[in-house]
């Protein structure tokens, strides 16, 4: 065989020096049949013009596992063919340009009880590849195997009611406000009041750390101070969320134990901290007993966007395995994004326990959760008591409804104003369990308590007509937003 | 102002009246869930374990039934606290799932804070329930 010959029989084959198609490196497989124990995932994308989908899908499939740009021999050290994430399957959107993929990685790809591993297998490299204008991570299906390598929740919905000692209705919250440039005693005072009305936590805002104006530990002090009189002067157990996020590891834990220190129920984390730093602290709640919230600051800048980032359902699930109790997960009546459909869709990712795929509420795959415990959903932003109706009816019992301004900027004063809400909610369910249909009579059954609870009486006429109804940029594919 | 104990989902709405009380039994047996009688004389929001009523009643399928037993409790004790319990023991849940007092003393005297002062102007808090300076069975006047 002479050198030219040679050179002809390499150019032909899967391993010759060079680049080829990713398609033809086995990184599309329209026959796959995933595992039981495959980890799935749903990505939408728009190709840049010229590539067709199915190479596209496959550069996603393998600059997301094993692949580099070019082909090296190395690969043929390896059990490649199981190594390598396989897209079996690519449907276009119909009326867009957009493409979804559907790509199968083994198991064996990721760290057992890392969430950071698997986010940097499946979004690490691949988002800023050239030959897509787009892309974003739409679902994973996540096998069960994989989950049971997780903590999960330090405590979850059920454990969460125990310590409580609540049952049978929605817990009530609030963030202080303002959330900046308060002393730490008149922001206790803020605290105070809120629990003393009726409400059963406050909470700090994502900025509220540690800043020349207030310092964590004063705020901690006098915080507490609030929880245990209101706790005295209702009989009932409230909790504060201490924020305890901070610049290191070493701050976070210091302000935890303090805040453990003090008798606090609960403590809270941002988003910003960090997936690892994330599961150091549900490690720490739950040896320490303590009720774990989790702030998703900063993901509005990855999930809002329908064509390009990570959908809000995959950070659910992420911080489900990753182990946080409480995680904000919209009101769809409030001030925040939110469409009605896709955020039913995070409240079952959150709270469900075994499910099946459902594209009306955006869910591209079925769930087996085992019995990983379930997280507190979290609805927050520009809600108040006059929505009572539609948030217990979208939203059931496992619920934080948290009614910051609806509390704080009540006419009455604040705790005219956790009074109202809390009202509000115990005639709304009593109303609810007696089998009356609260989504068109919630409004007359909110009248008919107002009329015994003048706190009630005020906070429906100052917010009588306050909502805020803009198009999500987030919908389903394949059903019309309802407004509401 | 007077104290009110406002543990129970239905504290901040006025008494509920046997007949509302009832609405809410059904709602508890139709779910499915097992009802239960509590009452204490000891309202502290950590005394988790209030004395049972007999034991909860896993085969009573009779809201009447249940407001019978609830009358019987409030005969024996008037002046103490009264709780309806409903149980959920569905594979995920194994816990209460509604919870609301049906029966108070006439006053309720209420808790103060202690405050143990430590160092480092930290404080050691504990909640006191007034009710319980007497010994059980002479507390609410009962």
């Amino acid at each position: 065989m002479t050198l030219d010959q040679a050179k002809g029989e390499q150019a032909r084959s899967r391993w010759a020096s060079g680049v080829i198609p990713y398609k033809e490196m086995g990184y599309w497989k329209p026959d796959y049949v995933p595992k039981e124990t495959d980890v799935i995932a749903a990505f939408r994308f728009v190709p840049q013009e010229g590539v067709e989908p199915e190479e596209a899908a496959a550069a996603v499939a393998g600059e997301s596992s094993t692949a580099t740009w070019t082909v090296v021999w190395t690969d043929r050290l390896t059990t490649y063919e199981m190594y390598q994430a396989k897209a079996f399957r690519v449907d276009p959107v119909p009326g867009t340009d957009q493409y979804i993929a559907y790509i199968a990685y083994d198991i064996d790809l990721f760290e057992e009880g890392s969430i950071a591993n698997m986010a940097s297998s499946i979004v690490g490299n691949v988002f800023g590849f050239k030959a897509l204008k787009s892309l974003r991570l739409e679902d994973l299906r996540i096998p069960l195997h994989y989950i049971k390598t997780f903590q999960g929740p330090p405590h979850g919905i059920v454990m969460e009611r125990e310590i409580l000692n609540k049952y049978g209705r929605p817990l009530l919250g609030a963030t202080t406000k303002p959330k900046l440039g308060l002393t730490a005693r008149n922001y206790g005072r803020v605290v105070y009041e809120a629990l003393r009305g009726g409400l059963d936590f406050v909470k700090d805002d994502e900025n509220t750390n540690s800043q020349p104006f207030q310092r964590w530990r004063d705020r901690y002090l006098y915080a507490m101070e609030a929880v245990h009189r209101a706790m005295a002067e209702t009989g009932e157990i409230k909790g504060h969320y201490l924020n305890v996020t901070a610049a290191t590891m070493e701050d976070i834990y210091e302000r935890a134990e303090f805040a453990k220190e003090l008798g606090s129920v609960i403590i809270m984390i941002d988003l910003t901290i960090g997936y690892s730093a994330i599961q150091s602290m549900a490690k720490w709640a739950r040896k320490n007993s303590m009720i774990l919230h989790l702030h998703r600051a900063s993901h509005s800048t990855f999930t809002r966007q329908k064509t390009h980032g990570i959908s809000f359902r995959v950070l659910a699930k992420w911080m489900r395995m990753a182990g946080v109790d409480h995680l904000h997960a919209g009101t769809v009546v409030g001030k925040l994004e939110g469409d009605p459909n896709i955020t039913k869709g995070y409240y079952k990712t959150l709270r469900g326990m075994k499910y099946d795929a459902d594209p009306t509420l955006g869910l591209f795959f079925e769930q087996d959760w085992g019995s990983m415990p379930a997280v507190m959903p979290v609805a927050s932003g520009g809600i108040h008591a006059g929505q009572v109706h539609q948030l217990l009816h979208l939203f059931g019992d496992d619920v934080v409804l948290q009614f910051g301004g609806g509390t704080i900027g009540h006419p009455l004063g604040i705790a005219a104003g956790a009074t109202a809400n809390r009202v509000a909610v115990e005639a709304m369910v009593q109303a609810r369990n007696e089998g009356r249909d609260i989504w068109n009579e919630g409004p007359e059954i909110l009248e008919k308590a107002a009329k015994w609870s003048p706190e009630l009486r005020a906070a429906l006429d100052v917010w009588k007509d306050v909502t805020f109804d803009f198009a999500s940029t987030d919908t389903p594919d394949v059903v019309v937003t309802p407004t509401f | 102002m007077a104290f009110r104990l406002t543990q129970g989902t239905f504290s901040y709405l006025p008494d509920l009246t046997d007949e509302e009380i009832l609405k809410q039994v059904e709602y508890a047996l139709n779910n499915g869930w097992a009802i239960s009688i509590e009452f204490t004389d000891d309202p502290h929001p950590r005394n988790v374990y209030w004395e049972m009523w007999d034991l909860p009643m896993f085969d009573l399928k009779d809201p009447a039934a249940v407001l019978y037993e609830i009358r019987q409790c409030r005969a024996a004790y008037p002046n103490h606290y009264i709780r309806v319990n409903a149980y959920d023991r569905s594979y995920g849940r194994q816990t209460t799932a509604l919870s609301f007092i049906v029966n108070r003393p006439k006053d309720e005297p209420g808790f103060h804070v202690i405050r143990q002062e430590v160092r480092d102007r930290q404080i050691r808090y504990t909640l006191h329930s007034y009710a319980t300076d007497r010994p059980k069975g002479e507390r609410y006047n009962g």
